[in-house]
């Protein structure tokens, strides 16, 4: 039984072999988010290659999420980097941005061109539907961790509510919010109740 | 074109290491220096560029190579992607090797995963609502959207062909 395989069936994960694999395996996820990298990103680390556990994932994701930085680059430095040094980072992170920045710059030569043809601006409606429901689909994934099974699950709502409804300033509500949490969080695990 | 370069190099660089949440969060203060202060783009520009990034596959951090290519050209737009991502990317890497990994930091770990993980849920759920609202006076798409969000949410089914079926059910006129 190889290595994956095992990890299959015993739920555990694997280290990626090589900084090759590593470089395609962020370079193939970068080319498949479109409007955001986090559902592809999830469905490729976590239930493809297994080199996170979805409780990993969420806890790198909002790790990553609080510190300044695209998020999803973030997690290629923060992967590559624990299992490659530096080299693993630079790999991790030019395998998603890469391709994806070449595309882009082809499209923004090709799009004055095509903005006005009725089908692609439809696609990308479609497109974009969908999206929004990839986000969605993580955000109740990451939702299901044990960390948020608790009175935690205000913070949540208070994030979602500020961002979405109030329209806050990330920056904001990320300095209101945090600081709360983290004493929330730090009451709770005094007081020995972090896992109730 | 050289000055160009160096003012968007130090913009960028900047930006970076304030965009906490992303990318996105700093968009007003980039529209805010290309339109506004040096007008190297119309305000509608600026809007184009970004629903093109949007629909292209990648981070959405690459908003800001179209910036820089409308901005001073390809050597804008490398220069402006490097110093977006750079700043923050040794940042990241040193803190997830000095603060999470160092040994003796496991509890304060414990208390602040536990802190941000649901500040991370309802930011994730937040920015799907966002994208969501650019369609939300079309009800089949709205549709679309909560199926996705189901079969994503209870199925190990792949993206990218939930993606092609959009990109489809759009060209058909469905949604």
């Amino acid at each position: 039984m190889n290595a994956e395989a095992q990890a299959l069936t015993s739920g555990t994960t694997v280290a990626p072999r090589s900084i090759g694999e590593l470089f395609f395996a962020f370079m193939k996820l970068g080319l498949q988010g479109f409007g955001g990298v986090l559902p592809v990103a999830r469905h490729a680390l976590v239930e493809n290659y297994r080199w996170l556990t979805m409780a990993e994932f969420t806890d790198i994701v909002s790790r990553c999420q609080a510190l300044p930085g695209p998020n999803i680059v973030n997690v290629s430095i923060c992967i590559g980097g624990r299992h490659f040094g530096v080299r693993g980072a630079i790999a991790a992170s030019a395998g998603i941005l890469g391709v994806p920045f070449v595309l882009l710059l082809v499209l923004g030569v090709l799009y004055s061109g095509y903005a006005q043809v009725p089908e692609v601006a439809n696609a990308l409606r479609g497109v974009s539907a969908v999206a929004a429901g990839l986000i969605l689909g993580t955000a109740l994934r990451m939702a299901a961790s044990p960390r948020l099974r608790t009175w935690r699950t205000v913070f949540a709502v208070a994030a979602f509510a500020a961002v979405s409804w109030l329209r806050l300033p990330l920056a904001l509500v990320l300095a209101a919010i945090i600081p709360l949490s983290i004493g929330a969080a730090w009451y709770a695990q005094k007081r020995g109740m972090s896992g109730s | 074109m050289t000055d160009r370069l160096g003012i968007l190099a130090m913009d960028f660089a900047m930006l970076s290491l304030l965009s906490v949440g992303g990318a996105s969060s700093v968009l007003p203060e980039m529209h805010r220096s290309l339109v506004e202060v040096q007008g190297w783009m119309t305000s509608r520009e600026f809007a184009e560029l970004y629903s093109l990034a949007q629909a292209s596959p990648g981070p959405n951090v690459l908003v800001v190579s179209l910036f820089g290519w409308q901005s001073a050209g390809l050597a804008g737009a490398v220069v402006t992607t490097l110093a977006m991502v750079i700043p923050s990317s040794v940042l990241t890497f040193y803190a997830d090797r000095l603060l999470w990994r160092a040994a003796g930091a496991a509890m304060w770990r414990e208390i602040i995963d536990n802190a941000l993980a649901p500040v991370t849920v309802g930011l994730v759920a937040a920015s799907g609502v966002l994208v969501a609202s650019a369609n939300v006076n079309h009800v089949l798409s709205l549709v679309l959207t909560a199926a996705c969000a189901i079969i994503s949410w209870r199925t190990k089914f792949h993206p990218l062909w939930m993606i092609a079926a959009g990109a489809v059910a759009g060209i058909a006129g469905i949604v």
